[in-house]
């Protein structure tokens, strides 16, 4: 009996979720993004990272922002940092590829707060940076929540 | 956070020499941000793995440093070059001092 009555209550606020979808698509970047410039600055000693390069690969919808997963490309790569600019503290992981390392990429499964960009950092074999961007909307918490 | 961890890794058994292998990573862990309030409103306190490391045969194949932002049951794909027949071994490092291992071999044909 219970199940039924959740599976209703479910149906309805799905059918809400449109409105909710379509708020978060004006809401866009939140304004925390910022915290997560300061970051990079910190990272690249101010020197800034160009774009391109380097690829990151995550869902463009987030249905569950407690495990979204992300996968990240840099070839010739060093080191690889990732953000979350809209997370409470944007810093979420930094890679260190090693000497027995076959490629530049890793996949790991991460937090999002709400709809934001995930940001990859990459510090190259020369000293520069390069970075790449991937905006994720996240649903949950949109209208249930 | 010392109960209930348990490391999960898949690596395949044989390789060629010099070969790319894919590796993943799984370990069961609560990984408590810090950032969430329990019944009363009081702030649960951040318990996380804060670093991966895996090597191969004593050399370094990537080292990860873990924030709060990374989901429960953290997870790791990457690929990693086997020059010959040896050990890889993975350690999580956990907020409370413990270090979990976990070790496979590969033999190399």
């Amino acid at each position: 009996m219970t199940t039924h009555t959740r599976q209703f209550n479910r149906r309805s606020i799905l059918s809400l979720g449109g409105c909710a979808l379509a708020m978060t698509a004006v809401v866009g970047t939140p304004a925390l993004a910022s915290l997560t410039d300061d970051a990079i600055a910190a990272l690249t000693g101010g020197a800034g990272a160009v774009e391109g390069g380097i690829s990151i690969t995550a869902p463009e919808i987030a249905e569950n922002g407690n495990t979204v997963p992300v996968e990240i490309n840099a070839p010739g790569a060093v080191a690889i940092t990732l953000f979350a600019d809209g997370n409470p503290t944007p810093s979420v992981a930094t890679f260190k590829f090693g000497a027995l390392s076959a490629s530049r990429t890793a996949s790991t499964r991460i937090r999002l707060s709400t709809t934001q960009n995930v940001v990859a950092v990459a510090e190259m074999a020369d000293g520069s940076f390069q970075m790449a961007k991937a905006n994720v909307k996240v649903t949950i918490g949109g209208c249930g929540g | 956070m010392a109960s209930g961890v348990k490391p999960r890794v898949k690596v395949p058994k044989t390789a060629e020499a010099g070969e790319a292998i894919t590796i993943k990573t799984l370990i069961s862990h609560k990984m408590e941000s810090g950032q969430r309030k329990d019944d009363d409103g009081n702030l649960i306190p951040r318990s996380i793995i804060n670093r991966f490391t895996a090597e191969f045969n004593g050399e370094n194949v990537i080292d990860v440093l873990l924030e709060p932002a990374i989901s429960t049951n953290p997870y790791f794909q990457f690929e990693a070059i086997v020059p010959e027949s040896g050990e890889f071994t993975f350690k999580w490092y956990d907020d409370d001092g413990d270090i979990y291992e976990a070790k496979k071999k590969v033999s190399v044909a």
